[in-house]
């Protein structure tokens, strides 16, 4: 069984990093929210988030995503994806996120197969 | 009175100013005729039971109003606008209208000679008005007469538009239709729809209403048909589509009935909804039943759901779907055909056409010569091949039933989170069928998001209410079916969810959820929803072998 998520906050250069363990789904709510209220602080550079050890998404937890990503654009803070499973990565497609925030490539080594969301 | 006033006050209109006046030396009346556009105040109207309707038509001249004494209303009428003297128009002892002249504009009363004049006139003039009014009234008639048929035309072009063109060819099945459509064509259709796999779906349907209206709500009832049946297959799921799509745009006192069936042709099994249609026939080797489901017509209020029922279809057996024109035609006497008379018709070895043309005789003996059909007469009838049951049948009909493996069939508490146990359970069920990774993945996620669907749509939560979920594999595909409890309520309709818009979600327009339908479309290759009462399965399916999702 997979375990509610969990969302750590690292500043980066200008910008911050979440990386977000677990599953993301409606437990995720305030890991979620709790994490962009922190990430924000970090100046006005890009955000990351870091899907590598998450194992789950589902519709709620893409809710959760597109609310962040509204709030960032608010902000006028860039919004970048890491770590994503090709399956995932077909639903951020289909879901028109990817539209919105950049998707690290696969093929570039980015940790997307180890440990990322199946 | 009140047509035939107006007209003749078309023609000669009240009194107007006298254009060259010369005192006391014009025998004629000196108030002139006006065209209608000169004429001041509206007309007078005197109806048949104002005393002055009765002295106007025996009157034997010209009626000097104000020497008149009569307790009418009419009177008053005419002497407050200004009339002096009313000349009757009769002809045939009818009085078609009046001649009123206000007072002379010489100020004197109308001579002896003038009146002598208007009642010549009035002689000569009444039955020539008559005459005009006849033809008019008559060229009118021909004129909505030419309408009504040209409309007639337009209903019955419409209604061909929309009839099939031609009958499904199925092995080891007779099938026949047939269309009357009355002089004042209805409202009915029929139709038969490729719904993939082998299966077909028959639709018989009678708009209230006859006409172009009904015409036009029969073909927009078949587009939506069209449409639906192929995507969401479930006769249940379909009618409730096609009810809220009509209900919202359907003039005030029309509806639709309609008996929606879908055939597995391979078996005879059939799955049937009804919205207020008439009872299908089954001749079986045990007599003639009725093919029962219950169901509000289609297009009254959005909202409804449509009971399903399922039977077979054994050899030898047939159906008869019809509409109400067979069962409401009236003989001489004004008996109704009616049902049982109908049903006993069904007694017999006949199928498809020759069925169908025993049928019509029959109704004809019934209602006679010279019959003027009330209502459109649709008839659609199956009958499965008695030789469906040989050996060759009976080994691809046992085909078809055995092709069917049930890989697994369990339930999970209706509590949240249970969505991602039914997720990991169906991921292990189906490892025999060998799914690729990524087809694994997006099964995965649509059951996962149908499963919380379920919970909670259908068991709100309730760990003690479990979800239902059947794992079947079949020759060409694999079905996941999701069952609710329908505790809470239908499961929103696949086919009504608003279609998430990023753009207008980030924009604050749309709320940031609502894709949990909206992935489970994606995600397999296809999604059908059957509703019982208030429960519902959604039934999952991956095309295996081929180039599905």
């Amino acid at each position: 069984m997979t375990s509610p998520l969990a969302a750590e906050v690292r500043p980066e250069a200008d910008g911050a990093r979440i990386t977000l363990t677990g599953r993301i789904d409606r437990d995720g709510d305030d890991a979620m929210t709790g994490a962009y209220a922190e990430a924000r602080t970090t100046g006005s550079g890009p955000i990351v988030l870091d899907f590598a050890a998450t194992d789950y998404i589902n519709s709620t937890g893409i809710a959760l995503i597109v609310r962040l990503l509204a709030e960032a654009r608010r902000d006028g803070r860039p919004v970048q994806a890491r770590g994503l499973t090709e399956h995932y990565r077909e639903i951020f497609r289909i879901t028109r996120l990817s539209d919105f925030m950049t998707l690290d490539d696969p093929t570039n080594g980015t940790p997307t197969t180890d440990g990322g969301a199946k | 009175m009140t047509a035939l006033t107006r007209p003749i006050r078309r023609l000669l209109g009240r009194s107007s100013p006298d254009p060259s006046p010369e005192p006391g030396d014009t025998p004629a009346p000196d108030a002139a005729p006006a065209t209608v556009d000169e004429l001041p105040g509206a007309a007078i109207d005197i109806p048949e039971s104002d005393p002055l309707f009765a002295y106007l038509q025996s009157a034997p001249g010209p009626v000097d109003l104000a020497k008149l004494e009569l307790n009418s209303p009419s009177l008053e009428q005419l002497r407050g606008a200004g009339v002096a003297l009313v000349v009757p128009l009769v002809t045939q002892g009818e009085l078609i209208g009046t001649l009123n002249l206000g007072p002379r504009l010489s100020e004197q009363e109308y001579s002896s000679d003038d009146r002598r004049l208007l009642g010549t006139l009035a002689a000569q003039a009444a039955p020539a008005i008559r005459v005009a009014q006849l033809v008019r009234e008559q060229a009118s008639e021909a004129a909505e007469r030419e309408r009504y048929a040209q409309e007639l035309k337009i209903a019955q072009l419409i209604q061909q538009q929309f009839l099939p063109h031609e009958l499904p060819n199925l092995p080891e099945w007779q099938i026949a239709a047939y269309y009357g459509p009355a002089r004042v064509v209805g409202g009915d259709f029929y139709d038969f729809i490729d719904l993939g796999e082998g299966r077909i779906g028959l639709v018989v349907g009678d708009v209230t209403d006859k006409g172009v209206p009904a015409a036009l709500v029969m073909a927009r009832t078949h587009s939506i048909l069209r449409a639906e049946a192929p995507r969401l297959v479930a006769p249940g799921a379909v009618l409730a589509r096609v009810n809220d799509l009509l209900a919202a745009e359907m003039p005030e006192h029309m509806f639709v009935t309609c008996l929606y069936m879908v055939l597995e042709p391979a078996t005879g099994h059939v799955v049937f909804a009804n919205a207020g249609h008439n009872l299908p026939y089954v001749r079986t080797a045990d007599g003639v039943v009725e093919f029962r489901a219950t169901g509000m017509p289609l297009g009254l209020i959005q909202g409804l759901t449509y009971e399903e029922k399922e039977s077979d279809i054994g050899p030898g057996d047939s159906v008869l779907l019809y509409s109400d024109g067979i069962i409401e035609a009236h003989d001489p006497t004004g008996d109704m055909y009616g049902f049982p008379r109908l049903k006993a018709d069904m007694e017999t070895e006949l199928a498809g056409t020759e069925l169908l043309d025993e049928l019509l005789e029959r109704l004809h003996a019934f209602t006679g010569r010279g019959w003027e059909q009330e209502d459109d007469i649709t008839m659609v009838a199956l009958r499965r091949s008695p030789g469906a049951g040989g050996a060759a049948a009976t080994e691809a009909a046992a085909e078809a039933a055995t092709s069917v493996e049930v890989l697994a069939e369990f339930e999970v508490p209706g509590a949240y989170g249970n969505e991602r146990v039914a997720m990991d359970r169906v991921a292990e069920i189906v490892v025999p069928v060998g799914l690729e990774p990524a087809r694994l993945e997006r099964l995965k996620t649509a059951v996962s998001e149908t499963a919380m669907n379920a919970i909670e749509y259908g068991s709100v939560g309730d760990p003690g209410v479990p979800v239902r979920i059947r794992v079947e594999r079949r020759p060409t595909s694999l079905q996941v079916r999701i069952a609710d409890a329908g505790l809470g309520g239908a499961v929103p309709d696949l086919a009504e969810a608003e279609l998430p818009d990023l753009d207008a979600k980030l924009a604050g327009l749309q709320k940031p959820r609502g894709w949990g339908l909206f992935l489970i479309q994606q995600m397999v290759d296809r999604v059908e929803i059957v509703r019982e009462g208030e429960r519902q399965t959604v039934v999952l399916t991956l095309e295996l072998g081929g180039s599905g999702k």
